[in-house]
């Protein structure tokens, strides 16, 4: 276990906030689509809260997160100079595909690791983003030559409804589909991907106890066995997972 | 130099540390400390078939600790001999196998098969909350507790311990139903029965509604029961429920456990073992005992 320095803890959205944080032993553990578990001060609340990596630098990870309950609050009154219990990253996250065309799809929260994937992934790459209402980092991944698509649940901004219904709308379509959100958006972009034929990686959703797969708390079904979403995943194959 | 041994039924464990079955795992535990630090290792619980669990969310956390409703997912003994075992074999400590079962067949089922292993015990669980057969069924009931204790130890060629319930009106009466049929020792407490509401949802947390409360919060509870069982039976007892630093650990052998287990804490920290380890050996020499029998003998009431 690392203590980790933060070095820079904003708000970028309402109730959401971009925290940057320095360790060595973790920065080196990081990779796309791989999580942190941060550990609250509070001991009231036991649990790790698995926040996903945003960005990775030499010395340094971004993550993006919700205020949510007790916990996120918490880490958002956190000021720069704070060091905060953190575990080396885990799980395993998205793998490039060697096609042109990539199609990044990000529900709320879940657009967080999209950033540094985006950042990585070198052919053509639009993203499709869901908000409930309020857009972000739309900007930073623009900044990365991203072609963003905005959808709004209630339409304040982009198209009015979910981010996978936007993509049937304009009939948006790539090689290679990589998705984070909640777990019915993934399961519509896991059947519209099985429908068209193109693989998709999604980053599973599901609460979790431990975070490093020792209770086996947050478990999704793969290939008809139950799979660990911590240590086992977070990222799975669509068309591999037997949705409920 | 401290003598931190203790001896459970004729074993002898290095440490009275084990970490409570259900929240370690051998592979993924072994990345954040040495497996050898600890008196025993007590596997999550092994079936004679493999368990799916129940549905998600199995994890809701409540102040001061959490509920789970994990339901005992588990690939059957088969597999836990022929893929884990080998590999928890390799650090030098004992293990303990959790055993679970839906009726009194299938707990021996498991035990036959894991008696012509090198494991050096077995840990009886009639107390999960979580399934809807056998389970707490066993443990809420004194005459069905001394049966399955009965028929395991007839079948068993390592000393057994039977882990016990909280979730019942008088935990003495069942511990001295399960002494009574040959358990060799006793763990406790099991998880207590709990429920968490989302107000904002206006549903259960839990999938499966209910779950089993596990953390700080049940200590008192725990320390409790362990004090009851002490003077209701003679054979040993390890003693768990929210304990997070070494003073919880000279908690419970004072109140009569002489071995303990880790769980809850260990999400909190995955090296959890190893500091509450440190802690209590401060505590040891704070208070200059040498052995945990002189710790144990310096409770007055």
């Amino acid at each position: 276990m690392n203590y980790a320095m933060i070095i820079e803890n904003k708000a970028i959205a309402t109730n959401v906030y971009k925290m940057v944080i320095t360790d060595n032993d973790i920065v080196k553990s990081a990779d796309i689509g791989k999580f942190i578990n941060i550990y609250t001060k509070n001991p009231a609340t036991l649990l790790p809260r698995p926040i996903s990596i945003s960005e990775i630098s030499d010395t340094s990870l971004t993550i993006v997160y919700q205020v949510v309950g007790t916990g996120t609050a918490e880490f958002a009154k956190y000021k720069v100079g704070d060091m905060i219990k953190v575990s080396p990253a885990i799980g395993n996250g998205f793998k490039i595909a060697n096609v042109n065309t990539h199609i990044l799809v990000g529900g709320g929260i879940g657009v967080a690791p999209l950033v540094e994937l985006a950042k990585r992934i070198e052919g053509k790459k639009i993203a499709i983003l869901g908000f409930r209402d309020e857009p972000f980092l739309v900007d930073r991944l623009e900044e990365l030559g991203v072609e963003v698509h905005v959808a709004t649940d209630t339409g304040q901004a982009g198209f009015k409804g979910n981010a996978v219904q936007l993509i049937k709308s304009e009939k948006i379509e790539g090689d290679y589909y990589y998705a984070c959100g909640p777990k019915p958006m993934l399961k519509a972009l896991s059947e519209h991907c099985k429908q068209i034929n193109k693989p998709v990686q999604i980053s599973m959703e599901e609460r979790m106890g431990c975070g490093y797969g020792v209770c086996v708390g947050c478990v999704c079904k793969v290939n008809g066995y139950n799979k660990k979403v911590c240590t086992d995943g977070p990222v799975f194959l669509g068309n591999e997972v037997n949705w409920e | 130099m401290i003598d931190l041994s203790v001896n459970i039924a004729g074993v002898k464990l290095q440490n009275p540390i084990t970490v409570a079955s259900g929240t370690f795992s051998a592979k993924e535990s072994s990345k954040f400390y040495d497996l050898a630090e600890l008196g025993a290792m007590i596997t999550k619980g092994v079936s004679n078939i493999a368990w799916d669990g129940n549905p998600t969310p199995r994890i809701a956390e409540t102040y001061g600790g959490m509920l789970n409703s994990v339901g005992l997912q588990n690939a059957g003994v088969d597999h836990f001999i022929a893929e884990e075992l080998p590999f928890i074999k390799k650090f030098n400590t004992r293990v303990i196998v959790n055993v679970a079962g839906k009726s009194i067949e299938e707990y021996c089922e498991v035990v036959k098969k894991l008696s012509e292993t090198d494991v050096d015990m077995f840990e009886i669980n009639i107390s999960c909350p979580n399934v809807k057969q056998g389970g707490i069924g066993f443990g809420t009931d004194a005459k069905l507790a001394f049966n399955v204790t009965n028929a395991v130890k007839k079948v068993a060629k390592q000393p057994i311990i039977v882990k016990l319930t909280p979730n019942v009106t008088d935990i003495t009466e069942i511990a001295k139903a399960v002494q009574d049929a040959g358990a060799d020792a006793i763990s406790l407490i099991n998880t207590l029965l709990g429920m968490k509401i989302d107000v904002h949802r206006f549903k259960p947390v839990l999938q499966n509604k209910v779950g089993g409360l596990s953390g700080p919060c049940i200590k008192p509870i725990a320390v409790r029961m362990v004090y009851q069982v002490r003077r209701a039976v003679n054979i040993p007892i390890i003693g768990l429920g929210g304990i997070i630093t070494g003073e919880d650990v000279a908690e419970f052998l004072l109140a009569g456990a002489d071995a303990i287990s880790i769980g809850t804490a260990v999400f909190n920290n995955p090296r959890a073992i190893v500091d509450i380890k440190n802690e209590f050996i401060e505590y040891m020499n704070k208070h200059d005992f040498k052995s945990i029998e002189d710790l144990k003998l310096s409770f007055a009431e």
